[in-house]
């Protein structure tokens, strides 16, 4: 390892500024062969012995882990190094071997038939299917001598370097011991981005050069700049210092405005009640996001209309008297759904999704508005009702005409495609109100995939172009009477960007609960002249990082508070 | 063979929390104990000291299950796993 310093840049998605040795995400486990044979000069005796003492070996870190532990996470702890020493498993595991098969693959099929079984069990019991395969991932990796898959285990925070993050990697992310996260790929809407802003960690994503790093490795990562310094100097080490001794936010209140008293409704981003509930707890003034598909993912068949009623019910009861925007389903691209989507299409996120998918199954959307409809009369919540993926002022008609009929009277359309900002005025002479989702609207006009880490830098809600699409979308909001246009999208959540959102002149900003203490403190030591002024110059820079180096540097509190 | 019956108390069912508690305890005992759901042969009968088995299992809060064992102890061992069946951890 060099003691030469060595800087190198990817995409700033989370801001923090931190210093803290290096361990890598390692390599997914590759499954071991159908039935393979114990290897040559291995006895059926000595395979049996050597997945006793991986299965013992296994064990005995959960345990060891569990005893640090406390509360849920120890009790789960306690039950997976119980199924890693599973007397049951390891006889069925014990019969392949006899019969010829290796320890590996012995282990992976047993598991795999447990797993099984307790899938078709389905609810709570489907859940544990998914601990018993990582035991059986574990098992494997010490049959292999390999580390792990999974988050490493240590007991010293780190930084994590990793490819990408998938979503279940979150459950697993303690926040105490993982200070930072730096990406070889993934873009700013990526997994990564999402999971770092959700748990306020400092974040790189799509920093090639970070596959690099090796375990134990000392690094500066810089969340805001984009950046990851090896060998940290002086320089670094007062940066991390600084922000390691920032202000804690004040929390918010319940009331967004800026410092002129012009009022800034600040709403969540939900997928359910439970989220709800805490995104009430939290101070926000509504749900500007209601994701319905959170309440479908992962089922075969349409939800009954009960079923429907009782989940948004559960949103609607935690907050009576106040607005809730309901999107209807947003199926397809990332989150197909099988009674919807067809799993075929070429290219989905240009395909048959959101509200197109009401042409392909007809039905569906009008059974949803209906579910809306009945739990909206059994609470007291304001409810908005809005389609996703509007493309034409037709559309934003036959939709509302449809929620109308379903005796919903507030129905408007999400702008995430190009050709509904520049036609916001028709959109808008056709329904009641707008909201701009930034993470599909930055994906179409930059047309470049939101999952795609090479194309990270285009895929930023900074670009000026964006910019200008969510200021033709207020023109035309103003146009058509002065409608009310909210942001649901993740460039919300970013307390500099809302700012410039606010001063393109956005009514109301919907975002991650977590995110609201931060936006809101922003938001308060700015006037609207000032926010109108970062705008304009945001739409004038050249590029995504010029806007952001350009605006954050007229808003000195982000520094005092470690935005 | 020493048998004794037991009615699930964890409201959650013999799930994870109950079942670890549970397995941990049977695999603890001097001797080996099955577990069957009432009215199942005692040849089905499961190893109780195996949290999958024991998940596998079904038992919902409310259900009858059956211990059996055999050797010294058994008896003393049966009372005290029935009790731990009976009890509802998740209200501790």
């Amino acid at each position: 390892m060099s003691t030469e310093q060595h800087t190198f840049h990817g995409v700033g998605v989370s801001a923090g500024r931190v210093i803290a040795p290096v361990l890598r995400m390692p390599q997914p486990l590759q499954a071991p062969a159908d039935g393979a044979p114990i290897e040559a000069g291995r006895s059926v005796e000595s395979e049996a012995q050597r997945l006793a003492d991986a299965a013992a070996q296994v064990a005995a870190g959960l345990k060891a882990r569990a005893a640090a532990a406390t509360g849920d996470a120890q009790a789960v702890l306690k039950a997976t190094a119980l199924m890693a020493s599973d007397k049951t498993l390891q006889k069925s595991a014990a019969k392949l071997i006899s019969g010829g098969t290796c320890a590996e693959s012995a282990i992976w099929e047993a598991a795999d038939a447990v797993a099984t079984q307790l899938g078709a069990l389905g609810g709570y019991m489907a859940e544990r299917a998914a601990d018993v395969l990582d035991v059986r991932s574990r098992i494997v990796a010490a049959l292999r001598g390999v580390q792990a898959p999974g988050i490493p285990d240590s007991d010293e925070p780190f930084v994590l370097a990793a490819v990408d993050l998938a979503p279940a990697d979150t459950a697993t992310l303690d926040p105490a011991k993982v200070l930072a996260l730096v990406t070889s790929d993934g873009g700013p809407q990526s997994h990564t981005a999402i999971i770092a802003r959700s748990l306020g960690l400092p974040a790189v994503v799509a920093a090639a050069q970070s596959t690099a790093l090796a375990d134990g490795q000392l690094v500066y990562v810089d969340g805001v700049a984009g950046t990851v310094t090896t060998n940290p100097g002086t320089e670094q080490r007062q940066l991390a210092a600084a922000y390691a001794r920032r202000e804690e936010l004040p929390e918010f209140d319940g009331g967004g405005r800026l410092a002129d008293g012009h009022l800034v409704p600040l709403l969540a981003n939900v997928g359910g009640g439970a989220d709800a509930q805490a995104a009430a707890a939290a101070g926000a003034q509504g749900v500007g996001l209601l994701r319905t598909e959170f309440c479908f993912l992962g089922r075969d068949a349409e939800p009954s209309h009960d079923e429907q009623v009782a989940a948004y019910g559960a949103v609607f009861a935690a907050f009576a008297g106040k607005k809730v925007v309901v999107r209807t389903l947003d199926a397809g691209a990332d989150k197909p759904l099988p009674f919807l989507t067809d799993a075929s299409e070429p290219n989905p996120a240009l395909g048959v999704r959101g509200y197109r998918t009401d042409k392909a199954s007809p039905g569906v959307l009008e059974r949803q508005l209906a579910a809306i409809a009945q739990a909206a009369a059994e609470h007291q919540a304001q409810v908005w009702t809005m389609a996703p993926m509007i493309s034409t002022p037709a559309e934003a008609a036959d939709f509302a005409a449809m929620a109308a009929r379903a005796g919903l009277a507030t129905a408007g359309a999400m702008i995430e495609v190009p050709s509904a900002a520049v036609l916001a005025g028709g959109i808008l002479a056709r329904c009641d109100f707008v909201s701009l989702g930034t993470n599909d609207l930055t994906q179409y006009t930059m047309a470049a995939d939101r999952q795609l880490g090479a194309l990270a830098a285009l895929n930023d809600p900074w670009q000026p172009a964006v910019l200008h699409l969510v200021k033709a979308s207020t023109a035309g909001a103003a146009a058509a009477g002065g409608k009310p246009v909210g942001v649901c999208g993740e460039a919300a959540a970013d307390p500099a960007l809302a700012v410039v959102l606010v001063g393109l002149g956005v009514d109301t900003l919907s975002m991650n609960k977590r995110a609201l203490a931060a936006v809101s403190a922003v938001l308060r030591t700015i006037d609207l002249p000032t926010a109108q002024r970062l705008a304009t110059l945001a739409l004038d820079a050249e590029s995504a990082a010029e806007a952001r180096s350009l605006v954050r540097a007229q808003l000195p509190q982000l520094d005092r508070f470690g935005l | 063979m020493a048998e004794r019956t037991a009615i699930i108390g964890s409201r959650v069912g013999l799930h994870a929390r109950p079942a670890a508690i549970f397995a941990e305890a049977a695999g603890e005992a001097p001797v080996e104990v099955t577990i069957a759901l009432e009215g199942e042969s005692a040849e089905d009968a499961l190893d109780a000291s195996s949290i999958l088995s024991l998940m596998g299992l079904g038992a919902e809060y409310g259900t009858t299950v059956v211990l059996r064992a055999e050797g010294e102890g058994a008896e003393a061992v049966l009372h005290q796993l029935a009790v731990i069946l009976e009890t509802d951890h998740d209200t501790e």
